[in-house]
């Protein structure tokens, strides 16, 4: 792997007293897709939401340890957290478009930055819009209500959202789990074609996705880190017992 | 909806295509070096093995992976499987064809026994089967594969046909015995060859039809 | 086993029926009291009533005319609804959107709300009194005006800066229900494009919570038109000869009217229809204001959801 983009180095977490993650030490490599896999609880959403600091939102929640990126360690005091999440974007379990109009959507992040010619504008929303997969079906649409779109368009939307902003890297947090299986694929082709662009992490719970969208990938299991490599050898030959016992589906 | 699984599988089917390449040209020059008496020729299938044996590792290797990662279902499934056991076939019809390319080494110690013509002819019927063995794979053509199992017919009889005759050319003269004996020895490479061919038109009608003709040849 | 019921739902029935007869009985209480008002004050409705003035007559049905408690009425709550809309949306805000749940402070802050609901009108009227007229009026007629009587008397501004305290318990509570109604998943989103949350709070969660904040609004300005006895001594007059020319003048109220005519009447069955008359038209300005509310609000509601 060539320098890793993000650099976690024995992070440990805690919600309160009780301890999510234990001295995990995992890099990123750029432009690629890592997955991070693992059973319900085994703090990989945790991990993910480490990269934003969107667990700075919860209360009594705290973090030791080193994350860099591009060698900065983001929780060091000097460090803007919006400015952060400008330059790592994320794309929650949950579609959650704004009640606005799809292009108010994806114009959100760039209006909070201070662009607001509509010329300008319309630019933007219509690459991020061509590069989620979704210009096509919402080019004749944009000024209708969000809400009104489907489930997997909503999605798409949201990850249009998350790119207009131009992140160096996105993370997504089970991104498909409210998705029927089309829609599911339509997005696992699009993180494939997205990693041209962005460096992604991906949470996921179903490892068979994991397996096929993913370059890396990384298992957790009660907030520790058990193996990380190329998704390749994690899903062919396993070096811990506890990997292949998860991947086989023999776990507990 | 085009996927990126689509284009790993389009590497598959052409690597697979170059391997049946390499296989063919194996058994070609296999039989000129034994009809041209060109020892150099021989050799060099020998060599040639090599590259053959290293292609069906890494077919195998690679097919392995996208069955792990990509989960394939029905015809993606097939294709898989079949292309790793094509690909078995193929590097044994390799292996085969340096058996001859040995033999005629060995002939070549000696002046020629008789006018070679079977042999040529069940190689030209076994070329022929592969040929059209491979049509059918990139063209999805599993009548044409079943008509490649019936040719295998031919070559048996062929070998059967050679056999008496080269036996009653040691009943006639034993010093004929070692030539004769590798000629039937190539000739049964020939007539393995060509089951060797017969295997892969099974195994391209199952990929096609989902049917196995194994055993039955319906 | 057969599906048939075998006994009827006996429990059932009884609920139903309980809960309709009580249903029932309110309605016809409320269809009885209009009656009687719409009955006994139809009658008073003329052009004269509604925009003539005091000084013919208050207590004579013939030339009554209550205008002025109208005018009086509307400056009131409209006063006191820029008073109180910015103050407890704020307050929802920082409660919301910005406190720890858990800190100190935090639970003072609540625990005031709660009681300032429950303090009686009346206890606010001489809050108003005794701090807005006398404390800080007194006060800003010492520093600018040499301690000339401007402000340190009851006025329009006192009684709707009273009214805006009574209500600023349902105002907070109904925004706040609003804030907490807006999904977490919005904020989030809004957070992870790199917004701060000030811009958050006003370009994602406000607007999602403006319906429900007009329902606070809506509530408070319902209270603000009935209530009389904050007013009582904060700003409201029996008598004025002509309307309130700024904040610092007193006013007559449509409440209050109803209060004087009942306990100040000289001659109680002749001024009742005039007494009905001035209710029914409280009623129906008041009606008039919860409708408009609750119209803006449904093209809020509806704007949202339709392309």
């Amino acid at each position: 792997m060539s320098e890793p983009i993000f650099q976690i180095r024995n992070l440990n977490f805690w919600y309160g007293k009780a301890q999510a993650l234990y001295n995990v030490t995992v890099p990123i490599a750029p432009k690629r897709t890592t997955a991070l896999i693992g059973p319900s609880g085994c703090g990989k959403t945790t991990l993910l939401r480490c990269l934003n600091r969107m667990n700075d939102l919860i209360e009594h929640a705290h973090a030791e340890g080193e994350v860099t990126l591009h060698g900065q360690d983001i929780y060091a005091p000097t460090v803007d957290v919006v400015e952060l999440r400008k330059r790592v974007g994320m794309v929650f379990q949950k579609s959650n478009p704004f009640p606005k109009s799809v292009f108010d959507n994806v114009a959100y992040g760039l209006r909070t930055q201070g662009i607001t010619k509509l010329g300008v504008l319309e630019d933007h929303v219509e690459r991020s819009l061509r590069r989620a997969a979704l210009w096509d079906e919402v080019k004749d649409r944009l000024d209708t209500n969000a809400l009104g779109l489907s489930g997997g368009q909503q999605q798409r939307l949201c990850i249009a959202r998350a790119i207009a902003v131009e992140p160096e890297v996105l993370l997504m947090d089970e991104p498909c789990s409210a998705l029927d299986p089309i829609a599911t694929a339509k997005i696992e082709e699009l993180i494939q074609d997205l990693e041209r662009f962005y460096t992604m992490i991906i949470v996921t719970h179903n490892m068979q996705q994991a397996a096929r969208v993913s370059d890396f990938t990384a298992f957790f299991y009660l907030g520790k880190l058990i193996e990380f490599d190329d998704t390749k050898k994690i899903f062919t030959n396993p070096a811990m017992k506890q990997t292949e016992d998860y991947i086989t589906g023999r776990f507990g | 909806m085009e996927l990126h699984f689509d284009q790993e599988l389009v590497q598959v089917r052409e690597s697979l295509l170059r391997l049946s390449a390499l296989a063919e040209q194996s058994v070609a020059k296999a039989l000129k070096a034994l009809v041209q008496r060109d020892a150099a020729l021989a050799k060099q299938v020998d060599a040639d093995d090599t590259t053959l044996d290293q292609l069906e590792m890494e077919i195998d290797e690679r097919c392995i992976e996208l069955i792990a990662l990509r989960q394939p279902k029905a015809r993606d499934l097939r294709l898989l499987v079949m292309t790793m056991r094509i690909a078995t076939e193929l590097e044994r019809i390799g292996d085969q064809a340096v058996n001859i390319a040995h033999r005629a080494e060995e002939l070549n110690k000696e002046p020629q026994l008789k006018p070679l013509v079977d042999i040529p002819r069940m190689a030209e019927v076994s070329q022929g089967m592969i040929r059209d063995a491979l049509t059918a794979f990139v063209y999805a053509k599993p009548d044409l594969a079943r008509q490649v199992i019936q040719r295998d017919t031919e070559v048996d009889q062929l070998n059967r046909q050679l056999h008496r005759e080269l036996t009653s050319f040691v009943i006639e003269d034993p010093h004929t015995i070692t030539r004769s004996l590798n000629l039937m020895g190539v000739s049964h490479n020939m007539e393995r060859i060509a089951d060797h061919v017969t295997n892969i038109a099974e195994e391209i009608v199952y990929l096609y039809e989902g049917r196995d003709i194994r055993h039955h040849h319906g | 086993m057969t599906l048939r019921r075998k006994t009827l739902d006996w429990s059932g029935l009884a609920f139903t029926a309980g809960t309709g007869a009580a249903t029932f009985m309110i309605l016809l209480m409320l269809a009885i009291i209009l009656g009687n008002i719409i009955w006994n004050g139809a009658a008073q409705m003329s052009l004269r009533f509604i925009f003539g003035g005091t000084s013919e007559g208050m207590f004579d049905p013939q030339r009554a005319g209550i205008f002025p408690m109208i005018f009086g009425t509307a400056a009131l709550v409209f006063l006191m609804t820029i008073g109180v809309v910015p103050v407890g949306v704020a307050t929802a805000i920082y409660l919301n959107e910005y406190a720890r749940k858990q800190s100190t402070l935090t639970r003072v802050i609540r625990a005031a709300i709660n009681n300032l609901a429950g303090v009686p009108s009346i206890v606010f009227g001489l809050f108003g009194l005794g701090f807005f007229v006398q404390f800080v009026g007194g006060g800003i007629d010492r520093l600018l005006f040499n301690g000339h009587l401007h402000y340190a008397k009851p006025a329009l501004v006192w009684a709707a800066a009273t009214m805006a305290a009574l209500t600023l318990p349902v105002m907070i509570v109904a925004t706040e229900e609003a804030l907490r109604a807006v999904p977490h998943g919005l904020r989030e989103a809004s957070l992870a494009l790199g917004a701060t949350k000030l811009e958050t709070v006003f370009k994602v969660v406000l607007p999602q919570a403006l319906p429900g904040i007009l329902t606070g609004a809506i509530l408070a300005i319902g209270r603000g038109a009935g209530e009389v006895a904050p007013i009582m001594f904060t700003g409201v007059a029996y008598y004025l000869a002509h309307l309130p020319k700024g904040v610092t003048d007193q006013f007559m109220h449509l409440g209050y009217h109803v209060f004087v005519l009942s306990t100040q009447s000289p001659d109680i069955e002749r001024t009742k229809p005039i007494l009905f008359g001035t209710v029914l038209v409280l009623l129906v300005l008041t009606f008039l204001l919860n409708l408009s509310a609750v119209l803006v609000r449904a093209r809020l509601r509806a704007g949202r959801v339709a392309g």
